[in-house]
């Protein structure tokens, strides 16, 4: 296993202790009372999560994540029909939140396949009309007396705290069918991903991946509804993506480690809208979910700003060093010699900021001393700036003779010691060459 | 050409393409292509930008809906045929940064052989190493493709071809913007399909090495201009029908009446 490797699932571990210690710490100090009810909502809204993550990373992917927030916004005009049709049972609302979102995605994907309108239009006005329908819609059967409807406008926010135990099985068994999906189907949805039309011309049913990669999306987002609501729930669908691909280089990680910050985002944020019965659980959510992609995009090794702040500094002092130090080297052997003094006066007429964080860099390492206004490479110094030279020969060399000498094709990372990219008898004939240039 | 398709002599061409059509808004992109490309030979597909080059090769993929025509591979239709095609898409048509591995991607050209339910496994990881042994990317395998400069992309999709082991490639504009090491190592592992009796068809853009690198070539400009081999085909009368007159090559002598490779 990679370093890389282990990180991420060190992160996946971190993130699991993290999830199990926020229960008793936000007993004590948040007040919240895990009772039965609790227990359920964030037990469901936890397995939303990880089904939203999985399926967002596709959804990030392939650039979709504005077809994810239409599809949410579609869905709601199928709720209302569903309720004017069933009344309020979950089932239906939500296979009518299916029903009008899928007609969404169609919708869009034929106005793309048959005029010359441009995807983010045709998810925009799609998004506009499917949700307008659906607003008037909830108003209208808002405005007809009957206590039952109340609560419907959960789905516009998405409320938690009407998650029941029934809801909770409901989500599990869809969600472990969508699982089954992903896994049996696993090659072809990350080639169909990554390349539709190596895909299609390999004889892959590249619209009909599509078109099933869509149908998920979509039911990941209704079971997701009541949770996030329409207007946010394309944030718990990319959020927990878009944080995974932070971290890690591989798709079967990142969906893994997109689950889990799914399911942290979604327990979490659904305790933490219990301590108040006013505060929708969608925002929540969301505020928790946004909180580990800004952590992710800062922090993450490899990709994270802090990362490549730290990288760049650290890049610009050794560079300083090395540059600053093939100066000094050059004027002393062309004035007689390695240890030959060099006027602080040229080095300052270089100038540049570098110059001073080389020397300054060099001095620390012991490579340069302070001789009245001149620096002195001393011998460890010297000695350091003549490999240095020996090693861009070396390089030189195999970039120039490296294949009839049958030496094998590596990265030239000159700044690398050959010696450290090459094994011994490659170096080893490299310098034969060298010697026998030179003599 | 149909009236070959009745001749009993022998086995049937590598590619046989019969009226192929494809319409964008009612105007062809390619108009009624008749094309016999007989197995084994290395074939450039060259003509001017927007001559239809690309669409050629999708539409005889069936990757985009022909318009009319049919595309007949060792005499079979494509459902048929499909494992004997190997395709090489052009590289900036996917994603770069998408999160997996050089190997991860070569593996992929198995991905059509391995059929429904199965994965990979370390047979297909071996056949991927070979590939990419053949395109000196070996100690590449495990690097993560955002990494990858724009040649060893491009080998990387060669590998993925290779490994496919078909018996006629389509190659979009594999030469694209690549240094000259990569493009002598592509033109060797070009060669060394040939040798092994594949076919290989390249939309190609550089007239200057069209000779060099290809013993057959098909010129083509919304249609078929003209085609056959090299040294018959690649003539300054015909560049002249496809690029139109006023061709720089022209002038400095026309790469007529010379010899081959």
């Amino acid at each position: 296993m990679s370093v890389d490797d282990r990180r991420v699932w060190l992160l996946i571990a971190a993130i699991a202790v993290l999830g199990a210690v926020f229960i008793p710490i936000s007993q004590i100090w948040l007040d919240i009372e895990y009772d039965y009810t609790l227990r359920t909502v964030v037990l469901g809204s936890s397995i939303l999560g990880i089904i939203s993550g999985v399926l967002g990373c596709f959804a990030v992917l392939r650039r979709e994540s504005l077809m994810g927030d239409a599809l949410s916004h579609a869905a709601l005009p199928g709720v209302g029909i569903a309720f004017l049709l069933a009344g309020r049972e979950l089932g239906a609302l939500l296979i009518g939140a299916g029903i009008s979102s899928w007609l969404g995605v169609m919708f869009i994907r034929s106005l793309l396949s048959t005029t010359r309108i441009k995807q983010d239009t045709a998810m925009g006005i799609t998004l506009a009309a499917w949700f307008a329908a659906g607003i008037a819609l909830l108003a209208y059967i808002q405005a007809v007396p009957d206590a039952s409807q109340a609560g419907l406008d959960t789905f516009i926010f998405g409320q938690a705290a009407a998650i029941v135990e029934s809801d909770v099985r409901l989500i599990a068994a869809v969600s472990t069918v969508v699982f089954i999906v992903i896994i049996v189907f696993w090659k072809e949805f990350k080639l169909v991903t990554f390349d539709p039309e190596f895909a299609g011309a390999n004889g892959f049913r590249v619209t009909f991946f599509n078109t099933l990669l869509s149908t998920l999306i979509v039911i990941a987002i209704v079971l997701g509804l009541q949770l996030a609501g329409v207007i946010l729930m394309v944030g718990l669908l990319i959020a927990p993506g878009i944080a995974a691909r932070q971290w890690t280089q591989k798709l079967d990680q990142m969906v893994i480690l997109s689950a889990m910050f799914g399911a942290f985002a979604g327990g979490i944020g659904a305790a933490l809208s219990a301590i108040d019965a006013d505060v929708p659980t969608g925002p929540m959510i969301i505020v928790v979910a946004f909180l580990i992609v800004t952590i992710s995009i800062l922090f993450a090794p490899g990709r994270g700003l802090a990362w490549t702040f730290l990288q760049q500094s650290q890049d610009r002092r050794r560079f300083a060093a090395l540059t600053t130090l093939r100066d000094l080297y050059k004027y002393a052997t062309s004035h007689g010699g390695a240890t030959h003094p060099v006027p602080a006066s040229f080095m300052a007429g270089i100038g540049g900021a570098s110059v001073d964080v080389g020397l300054a860099q060099l001095q620390r390492q012991g490579y340069i001393e302070r001789d009245g206004a001149a620096w002195v490479l001393t011998a460890t110094g010297a000695e350091a700036a003549a490999r240095d030279v020996h090693n861009q020969r070396l390089w030189d060399l195999y970039r120039a003779y490296g294949d009839e000498l049958g030496l094998p094709t590596v990265n030239e990372d000159r700044q690398r010691a050959i010696g450290d990219v090459l094994t011994v008898p490659a170096v080893t004939k490299l310098e034969t060459l060298l010697k026998g240039q030179t003599s | 050409m149909s009236k070959q398709l009745d001749s009993t002599d022998k086995k049937p061409p590598a590619l046989l393409v019969d009226d192929l059509t494809v319409a964008y808004n009612s105007k062809p992109a390619i108009w009624d292509i008749d094309l016999n490309v007989p197995e084994g030979v290395l074939m450039a597909i060259v003509g001017p930008n927007g001559a239809g080059k690309s669409t050629f090769i999708k539409a005889v993929l069936n990757l985009i809906p022909r318009a009319a025509g049919t595309a007949l591979f060792y005499g079979q239709a494509y459902e048929q045929a499909r494992s004997l095609v190997g395709y090489v898409p052009q590289r900036g048509s996917v994603d770069w940064d998408f999160p997996t591995s050089v190997l991860d991607v070569v593996t992929m050209g198995l991905y059509g052989k391995l059929g429904w339910f199965r994965r990979p496994g370390r047979q297909e990881r071996e056949l991927a190493l070979h590939a990419l042994d053949q395109v000196s990317m070996a100690d590449f395998a495990n690097r993560q493709i955002s990494q990858l400069s724009g040649g060893q992309q491009q080998r990387t999709f060669l590998a993925r071809a290779l490994v496919q082991d078909a018996q006629i490639y389509f190659m979009d504009e594999p030469f694209a913007a690549v240094d000259a090491v990569t493009e002598r190592a592509i033109v060797n592992i070009l060669r060394e399909l040939r040798e092994r009796g594949k076919t290989v068809l390249v939309v190609h853009h550089d007239l200057q090495t069209v000779k060099d690198y290809f013993d057959w070539v098909t010129l083509l400009n919304v249609e078929v201009i003209a085609s056959g081999p090299t040294e018959a085909t690649f003539t300054s009368e015909n560049l002249r029908k496809t690029y139109g007159g006023r061709v720089a090559f022209l002038d400095g002598g026309a790469p007529v009446n010379m010899a081959g490779d």
